[in-house]
């Protein structure tokens, strides 16, 4: 023992790490400047932001508000942007030509929509779902006004067949097809024979009504919203029963999906909005002439349901083989095993796949104004041709692009924190 | 123990047909079919009556008329005077040539920024992150009107280059000029004796890949290495030059200059043409560059340790074990992506530029009054080029794939 000449009874404070590796030297060093390469792609992205933000920030930040015409914008200071066109035209760019007494529609409209999208974005709202419901024919009702009845009868037609489907259920027999079958027609019976009846009655005992608009007065981002959401909403349950034939093992229905979803999915959108736009009299009975707002959804819808069917049929495949086998084998449906088993599986790995069409979608409403339909691009050239504001252009474009940015940006945000909550493995 | 008795074959009850799975696929198949038929003989015939209707008859004769209006850009020498066919012809060029260009700087690009996302530098990543999401989240079309606004609007006209003090020069030694009608490059004369010249670069790059192969034969069975970079660049690079000097400079550059108002000879891209293809191929690039990302994170950590311990350099690493696994992943969305570029080129009628949509889907169409005609032509083209580009991707598909049994 006394052969050790020296030990060290406590313990050494551990010195503190070297200034030049830790806290903010740390990092910059590691993460700009680990090797020249390196200091040299940061010297250069700095010098890139710098000669973008010289210009940029006194461009925006000593931008008027408040002129009244581009020309007095370019007597105060040429070199700064004309904020003022939105100042006096934001409502049209929100709005398009909608009748300026009636802007708290679509307002009203947009702030419940936040409302009804809340319960299915986020599970732990779920039991309000029966808002997201009624909302479609809430918004229907106040964007283009008429009478309450017109839309709620839709909705009372097909109450009265849930009713009468479960009524059945109970009470007569337990076949669910002659059920279905029966509910169906008598849904199918009452719209034809008593829905005009009741909406007249209806509108004399309780008269609700809103001055109508017409479509075409529809436009700006209200537009864009109007084809997006309802081309996201009725795609997604379109685009799951495609991916399913062409999934399917019943050939007929396997070809027709197959070669509906290759003839849209080869060809340009703009080429369908033309068929919608100009087309679309030739196919329907002569005489028919059908909302254009209305026809262009039913495009868009179509359009983005092929692309979403893919997207699904991907998630479809990424599914092991067993999935399906041992669903098979505990003696589920086909129906059950796609709705217990198989979808939740294939729609969680396709979310990144669903969430970049529905962004898609919602950029490609932007292809409407080609068929002078008056989105905000359609507007911004509108805009652009008055006198007061000709030869705008960054003011305009940056504001637009900034709307769909946030929307767009906002999609892809979500999804990806479904991503993550839905995650179950590791 | 007695053997049970088969179970009694029940009698066929017409029930049967939906509620009995042997049957029920055929049945639903019969309906679907029956459903398919009726609505398109009902949209035939409907079709039928409203041509009747109008007194139109279905013909493609027009093709065979003459179309009467100009188009601008054209690769194929067109005049008014040439039929709709031809005219819808130039239009198909015209496409093809927005898509081949843009897909062409969109991989550039895109690889570019994808490789650059994944850098250590935390600034450079995020400024591509910027890039990426900026372009991905705005419309396309938005893109297209802004990039064709900035090239109109901000850059000078032909006449502000001229004088001894010009407020405008032309780029890179006076030979590219970008004006507001316009960027001229300039073109290059192809003299006598530039067959030869560019025989011999033909023959110098075919004698190359024969190196190369040779040298990756002699690898795979001795295991030794043969250097080929600097042999290759020299193999090309010498021959050429000094045929191109032998000959007496057979290919020389004409370059624009100014007369009059505005510039003369070189190439001139049209502002049109350059503020799609620009846009295309800047939104474009932002999704490739995310599936170059995707690839290249696709590829699990333990592949680069593995190699790295089996005593590879980085740069063989890249070459030999990522490379070749994340392309198999990267190819087949790259090249829908190239589909998507050429759907969006028919966004060229909001610049203007005569695409085949432009031509055939649009002055034709209006000129001739036969949408429907038109509107099949159109459809058709794309589709073919969308059924030819999907097919490229599944021989990729069949032939890259990892084969698991």
């Amino acid at each position: 023992m006394s052969k050790i000449a020296f030990v060290q009874k406590n313990k050494i404070p551990p010195s503190p790490a070297p200034i030049s590796e830790v806290g903010v030297i740390g990092w910059l060093k590691q993460n700009l400047f680990s090797s020249w390469f390196n200091t040299l792609l940061t010297l250069l992205s700095i010098y890139f932001i710098f000669i973008i933000l010289k210009d940029f920030i006194p461009w925006a930040w000593g931008g008027h508000w408040d002129t009244k015409s581009l020309r007095e914008c370019l007597d105060l200071n040429p070199d700064v942007a004309c904020f003022s066109v939105l100042t006096a035209r934001w409502k049209q760019l929100l709005f398009g030509l909608y009748p300026a007494e009636e802007y708290w529609r679509p307002t009203v409209t947009f702030i419940l929509l936040i409302f009804s999208i809340i319960p299915i974005l986020f599970p732990k709202y779920f039991r309000f779902f029966w808002f997201s419901i009624i909302y479609p024919g809430l918004a229907i009702w106040l964007l283009w006004g008429g009478s309450i009845w017109s839309v709620g009868i839709v909705y009372i037609g097909f109450f009265l067949g849930v009713l009468l489907f479960i009524l059945l259920l109970r009470n007569i027999t337990k076949n669910m097809v002659i059920t279905g079958i029966s509910s169906i027609l008598f849904v199918i019976l009452f719209f034809i024979f008593f829905s005009n009846y009741l909406v007249k009655n209806l509108d004399i005992i309780i008269p609700i009504s809103l001055p109508p608009v017409e479509s075409l007065k529809m436009g700006g981002f209200t537009l864009s919203l109007i084809v997006g959401i309802t081309g996201i909403v009725a795609s997604f349950p379109i685009g799951i029963l495609l991916a399913l034939g062409r999934q399917s093992n019943l050939p007929i229905i396997k070809m027709i999906c197959v070669g509906f979803i290759e003839f849209i999915r080869g060809v340009p959108l703009i080429t369908l909005l033309f068929v919608a736009s100009v087309l679309l009299n030739y196919f329907l009975p002569p005489g028919t002439n059908f909302d254009i707002v209305l026809r262009v959804i039913i495009m868009v819808t179509l359009f983005s349901a092929a692309y979403m069917a893919e997207v699904i049929r991907g998630g479809l495949a990424g599914l092991p083989l067993g999935q399906h086998e041992a669903s098979s084998s505990l003696g589920l449906t086909y129906w059950q095993s796609q709705r217990l088993v198989i979808m939740p599986q294939a729609l969680k790995i396709s979310i990144p796949g669903i969430v970049n069409t529905f962004i898609g979608l919602f950029k490609d409403t932007t292809l409407v104004s080609i068929i002078s339909l008056r989105d905000p691009v359609g507007l911004a050239s509108t805009i652009r041709a008055d006198q007061t504001w000709n030869g705008i252009y960054w003011e305009l474009y940056v504001a637009i692009g900034l709307m769909f940015f946030v929307v767009c940006f906002g999609m892809s945000q979500y999804s990806q924190y479904l991503e993550r909550k839905l995650k179950t493995d590791k | 123990m007695k053997a049970s008795a088969p179970p009694k074959s029940e009698s066929f009850k017409l029930s049967m047909l939906l509620s009995d799975t042997r049957y029920r696929g055929t049945s639903l198949q019969v309906i679907t079919f029956i459903i398919f038929v009726a609505v398109f003989f009902w949209l035939v015939d409907n079709t039928i009556k409203n041509l009747a209707l109008l007194g139109k008859d279905v013909s493609f004769n027009f093709l065979f008329l003459r179309a009467g209006y100009d188009i601008n850009q054209r690769l194929i020498p067109y005049t008014s005077d040439s039929t709709h066919g031809r005219a819808a012809f130039v239009g198909i060029l015209n496409t093809l040539l927005v898509a081949l260009v843009g897909c062409l700087f969109a991989t550039i690009l895109g690889l570019f920024v994808g490789i650059l996302r994944l850098s250590k530098n935390w600034l450079v990543a995020k400024l591509m992150s910027i890039y990426i999401e900026g372009f991905r989240n705005v419309p396309v079309l938005l893109w297209i009107v802004m990039i064709f606004a900035l090239l109109t609007e901000f850059t000078p006209a032909p006449k502000a280059f001229k004088g001894a003090d010009p407020q405008a020069t032309m780029l890179l030694f006076d030979s590219i000029a970008i004006t507001n009608r316009g960027t001229y490059f300039p073109a290059p004369i192809f003299g006598e004796g530039s067959f030869w010249l560019l025989l011999s670069f033909i023959l110098s790059v075919i004698i190359v890949i024969f190196i190369r192969k040779n040298a990756n034969k002699q690898k795979k069975e001795t295991g030794k290495s043969f250097p080929t970079f600097w042999i290759s660049v020299l193999i090309i690079i010498l021959p050429t030059l000094g045929f191109y000097f032998l000959l007496g400079k057979p290919i020389s550059l004409e370059y624009p200059y100014l007369k009059g108002f505005n510039f003369k000879d070189g190439i001139h891209l049209r502002n049109s043409f350059l503020a799609l293809t620009l846009a295309l191929a800047l939104y474009t690039s932002a999704f490739i560059a995310e599936i170059v990302r995707a690839g290249i994170l696709a590829i699990s950590k333990g592949q680069s340790e593995a190699a790295a311990s089996l005593g590879l350099r980085p740069n063989k690493i890249m070459n030999l074990i990522i490379l070749p696994q994340a392309l198999r992943i990267i190819v087949p969305p790259l090249i829908s992506n190239y589909l998507n570029l050429t759907k969006n080129s028919s966004l060229a009628i909001a610049v203007g530029y005569m695409d085949v949509r432009g031509t055939l889907g649009g002055i034709t169409l209006n000129q001739t009054g036969r949408e429907l005609e038109s509107m099949l032509l159109l459809m058709g083209f794309y589709l073919c080029v969308s059924l030819l580009i999907s097919s490229v991707i599944n021989y990729y598909n069949r032939s890259f794939q990892i084969v698991v049994r």
